[in-house]
């Protein structure tokens, strides 16, 4: 078990929510993680807490998680990844998924 | 001026004398399984070219496993010439001293056996080759003298029926029987009549039943259940990106869970683009049970085989317009025709273990010699072709031309489509393939290569498509493969300025600039999620193995 915490932004991209409710994707479980976003005032930052299964990856989750961050620039949101062994594709596969699904909530 | 009289059949005189050495142990073709010792012990000669028929599904287990009795006082320095090295016994004669020098293509299980015995020099390697070369030097420098083949069934004239997997049998028999060589086949049964005549019973020297049936491996069933999201993923890249845009209707698909995942969502999404009639109606490929939804839903029009698939008996049967099948009704697979048909076809998906920087591919492992089978010759450009279409036009058009050339060509696509990272966090993606040291470990004359980087059209990961023929030079190639390989050291060590101007001009595609959302990429996508539901699908005709039955 490793619990890993990192922040990226801020940005200033001011959005429109239509919908305050936080969002899971995926499911715990071997070899698959679950992915929680959730608003939160966080100076226009996001903000990832990580415990994974597996230790010695700080670095890919970083890389992966900063990636991530500078393509969705996703400010003030707090998320919260429980992984249970994902291969970085999975991972990638969740991420995605959760982007569009937190979009969901603001783009008509 | 005396001349010497030349004899111009002496190939057919020793035949003469190897049978009529044999003519104590029968009078007819027929040879009782007691016999068979005896039998190899009158017709073998040392130093003789022998093909023991192991494809990569049926086997001659029975006669590979008789010929390791034999005395190697009487018979020695055999030169094995066979595709596959698949069983045990395909070693033990090494080991015994009654075989010396191998040519052959594949061998999966005793990879790691046989590299040992060849650092031990028991076992002398001529060549390791694709299955289209080494049929090609049976008629040329390897032809066997004898070929101990497997068949399902023969009459008592010697006339032989394959079944199903033909596979490897027509090319071996034809280059032992035309010139002179005595072909031994083992059945499993003997009949009144058989189905119908694979080999004519002129070719054939004799005939031994079994005393089991032989092994058949069903080596290409992927069980739906195990399919992941991820391979959804890259196979609605893979269709989206690919498949669509170059019009892909005759194709090549491996046998891996990836292709599955694309055969398992042409009735779903690609139905949903309109793909129907449009894509992969001709393919050259094993009847993998995958392939049911897309038969049955109207997308896969027809399919020619290198084997077979246990369980796919009574399917195939009853879908003659989709398979070649014979007059009898049971379909005759054709590992050669088969591997041609897919060498001229206008695509080649599958999957492979490593990838370098220049889009080399092995799937060679440490210390195992494992071979190459049919996959160079399916994942190669076919620089013979001639006739045109519109996938092969497009990728000649956009492919990167040596300085100068003003010829306009044509040119296959060739797409390898595989995760970043496999089991284990082992990287796919290397800077240096393992190739390299086992040609070193086996003194190889050169890496042990797949499919060549200069063969690959196009590469498909999680990541995105990169579609590496439209590179300008090596570097901007290299650039497009690192910016597809995650979060692999190759991958992290990307020049990102270049990576995003090479997304900028379309050369690599990611799920959002293909227009695909990940959400959609879940098991529901699938026609089928359980082997159970491939059974329905086919109306109950495929019958699948028992070890893939959970209800």
């Amino acid at each position: 078990m490793e619990s890993l915490s990192y922040e990226f932004g801020p940005w200033n991209i001011l959005r429109e929510r239509k919908n305050m409710t936080p969002i899971i994707v995926g499911v715990v479980g071997s070899g698959n993680l679950e992915i929680l976003l959730e608003d939160a005032e966080l100076h226009g930052k996001s903000r990832f807490f990580v415990e994974t299964s597996v230790s010695g990856f700080a670095n890919t989750w970083q890389a992966v998680l900063r990636d991530f961050s500078e393509q969705q620039k996703f400010s003030n949101t707090l998320i919260t990844i429980n992984d249970g062994g994902a291969t970085p594709a999975v991972v990638q596969l969740r991420l995605l998924q959760a982007a569009q699904q937190w979009k969901a909530q603001y783009e008509d | 001026m005396l001349v010497e009289e030349k004899l111009w059949d002496t190939l057919l005189r020793n035949k003469r004398s190897r049978l009529e050495r044999a003519s104590h142990i029968t009078d007819s073709k027929i040879v009782r399984n007691d016999d068979v010792v005896r039998l190899f012990e009158a017709v073998i000669e040392s130093g003789d070219k022998v093909c023991v028929e192991g494809n990569n599904q049926k086997h001659a287990d029975f006669l590979s496993e008789q010929l390791t009795l034999i005395d190697p006082g009487k018979i020695n320095n055999l030169h094995i010439v066979q595709s596959n090295i698949a069983l045990a016994t395909h070693l033990d004669i090494f080991e015994k001293g009654i075989a010396k020098k191998l040519d052959f293509c594949y061998s999966g299980e005793q990879g790691i056996r046989l590299g040992r015995l060849i650092k031990e020099n028991i076992v002398e390697v001529g060549a390791i080759h694709t299955y289209l070369e080494l049929y090609s030097r049976y008629f040329v420098d390897l032809t066997p003298r004898v070929s101990i083949i497997a068949a399902q069934s023969a009459d008592k004239h010697g006339n032989v029926y394959t079944g199903f997997n033909t596979e490897d049998t027509p090319p071996i028999v034809e280059a032992t029987a035309f010139k002179n060589g005595v072909v031994i086949v083992q059945v499993n049964e003997l009949v009144d009549e058989i189905p119908r005549i694979d080999i004519p019973c002129d070719w054939v020297s004799f005939v031994v039943q079994a005393p089991r049936p032989h092994y058949i491996e069903p080596i290409f069933t992927r069980d739906p259940a195990l399919i992941t999201e991820v391979q959804i993923l890259m196979a609605m890249m893979v269709i989206k990106g690919i498949y669509e845009p170059y019009d892909i209707n005759r194709l090549n698909h491996g046998i891996g869970f990836d292709t599955a995942a694309i055969e398992l969502i042409l009735p779903t999404y690609a139905e949903s683009l309109g793909l129907r009639g449009k894509i992969c109606e001709y393919m050259s490929v094993n009847p993998c049970p995958t392939l049911i939804p897309a038969i049955e839903s109207g997308f896969v029009k027809n399919i020619h085989c290198a084997g077979s698939e246990l369980g796919m008996e009574d399917y195939i049967t009853a879908r003659p317009d989709i398979f070649f099948n014979g007059p009898d009704g049971s379909m005759r697979s054709n590992r050669a025709f088969c591997q041609l048909a897919g060498h001229y076809a206008d695509l080649f998906i599958g999957s492979t273990l490593q990838i370098d920087v220049e889009g080399n591919s092995s799937t060679a492992t440490l210390n195992r010699i494992a071979g190459f089978g049919g996959a160079p010759n399916f994942g190669s450009d076919s620089r013979a072709r001639r006739h045109s279409s519109k996938a092969w036009l497009m990728a000649g058009k956009e492919s990167m031309k040596p300085e100068n050339a003003t010829m306009p060509r044509g040119r296959k696509l060739v797409v390898q489509i595989v995760e970043t990272f496999k089991e284990k966090m082992q990287p796919t993606f290397v800077e240096r393939l393992d190739a390299w040291q086992l040609m070193e470990d086996f003194q190889l004359d050169l890496p042990p290569v797949m499919v060549y980087g200069d063969d690959i059209t196009h590469l498909v990961t999680e990541e995105g498509i990169a579609h590496l023929h439209k590179c300008k030079n090596l570097q901007e190639r290299e650039q497009a493969i690192r910016g597809v390989a995650g979060y692999t050291p190759v991958g992290l060590n990307r020049n990102r300025d270049q990576v995003e101007s090479l997304i900028a001009r379309g050369i690599i595609q990611r799920p959002q600039e293909l227009g695909i959302d990940p959400r959609m990429a879940t098991r529901n996508l699938l026609a089928a999620r359980s082997i159970k539901d491939l059974v329905s699908w086919s109306d109950g005709l495929y019958k699948p193995p028992k070890r893939f039955r959970n209800w």
